[in-house]
């Protein structure tokens, strides 16, 4: 049942790794395209917004299923 | 509600996590299921009212709201609720155009329709957990799940619908086109016919797919974390001090998060009078320890404050998640509709 803890963790962690890498590189792309095309500041913007959500998605449903493997599948482990 | 013991947190979650089903049981006929294995044994041909329920009820709520404002549409300046829905069907109508290149009047009225009924149904979410289950629970309703989109059932059947369009426009505007696609497109030679199928079948299947599980995944995770922080309060009253002893003994062992709710509020309210210059800081903190002391301690204020402001992260999510599934609706029927 241990091993449900480490299972959970993993899926924690490597779903934030790799979130935080795409988010690490959406934001910069965006501030280097904005501050090289101001002008197209606002329409990339709401781009960034799409795709932040769409890579946000991944890592949310692995907390959603981690969540749910320490509270409700092992309650009580270490405890 | 939940005590502090691990084993009725667990049954808390999973109350929680249980729809109002409605079914044909084995043994007892046509009705609503009292606990989790009824439900699961009714088997297909059952209905979760609650999920039902909600996700009508807010879709009539929207389509009245918006038919209100329709019908008092002018060409003068807006004000009010007018002004408020000009700009989401302006916005909607900026999303479109710039994302959808066919022509086809049903696509941006369905984009609207998608993203405010989808984000309703997410800002369910923002209710208090216990609100309106503990309040059904008054009249006889035990089981209650208020966000219809934590329920896998509804969001893959809009993903469903989204994907009968996405097919009836290729066939319709395309023709054979469509079928050359999937038979043809990334190898374009007969003999590579049942491989680019197999490969164009399962990308087109994969699209409906992640439509509805990304949705419900965000949800579903977002309400699991609210339920969550909700197990605090309850903790709070297991938590000794003051409170323990007393708290039982003035409202007995079992109580409801909406009291913490309701001392939470209690808190926030004389904070809020302070620093409007109506209450002395002495008498804040006197009033804040006296209501703490009944409410089950620091777990009742830190358990609200953890609600709090996990709800105004939420407010991104919910609404970051309507528009994404809009605006892939509207990217999947535009290249339905791109025509070689």
């Amino acid at each position: 049942m241990e091993l449900v803890i480490i299972a959970a963790a993993i899926m924690l962690g490597l779903g934030a790794l790799g979130a935080a890498v795409g988010m690490g590189l959406l934001g910069g792309k965006l501030i280097e395209a904005t501050a090289r095309q101001p002008e197209l500041g606002p329409m990339l913007q709401g781009k960034m917004f799409l795709l932040a959500g769409l890579i946000d998605a991944v890592p949310i449903i692995g907390v959603g299923i981690a969540m749910y493997l320490i509270f409700v599948v092992a309650p009580g482990v270490g405890a | 509600m939940a005590g502090e013991n691990p084993a009725s947190t667990t049954e808390y979650i999973q109350h929680h996590l249980q729809n109002l089903v409605y079914g044909n049981h084995p043994d007892t006929g046509w009705g609503f299921a009292h606990s989790s294995q009824e439900a699961v044994d009714m088997g297909f041909w059952a209905i979760h009212v609650d999920s039902m329920a909600w996700s009508i009820g807010l879709g009539s709520l929207f389509c009245l709201m918006f038919l209100r404002a329709a019908k008092k549409a002018h060409t003068g300046v807006p004000s009010g609720w007018l002004n408020f829905v000009e700009l989401i069907v302006e916005f909607i109508d900026g999303q479109v155009k710039d994302s959808f290149h066919g022509r086809n009047k049903m696509v941006a009225p369905l984009a609207l329709t998608i993203f405010v009924w989808i984000f309703l149904m997410n800002l369910m979410d923002l209710l208090p957990v216990d609100l309106i289950p503990s309040l059904l629970a008054l009249t006889g309703v035990h089981f209650q799940k208020v966000v219809p989109s934590t329920d896998p059932n509804v969001t893959l059947g809009m993903a469903l619908a989204v994907f009968i369009l996405m097919v009836y426009y290729s066939f319709k505007i395309k023709g054979t086109g469509f079928v050359k696609e999937l038979t043809m497109h990334p190898f374009n030679h007969w003999a590579f016919i049942p491989i680019n199928l197999f490969m164009e079948t399962v990308g087109l299947l994969a699209k409906p797919f992640s439509l509805g599980l990304r949705l419900f995944g965000n949800m579903y995770a977002g309400e699991m974390i609210f339920i969550l922080i909700a197990t605090m309060f309850a903790a709070g009253a297991g938590a000794g001090l003051v409170s323990g002893g007393l708290h039982a003994q003035l409202f007995g062992e079992e109580t409801s998060a909406l009291f913490w709710l309701v001392i939470f509020v209690l808190v926030v309210g004389v904070c809020w009078l302070n620093l409007k210059g109506k209450v002395s800081t002495g008498k804040t903190v006197l009033l804040c320890m006296a209501f703490m002391a009944i409410g089950g301690g620091v777990f009742a204020l830190g358990g609200g404050l953890m609600q709090w402001s996990w709800a105004v992260f939420h407010i991104l999510v919910i609404t970051l998640q309507a528009f994404i599934f809009m605006v892939l609706t509207v990217v999947y029927l535009s290249m339905a509709h791109e025509d070689h």
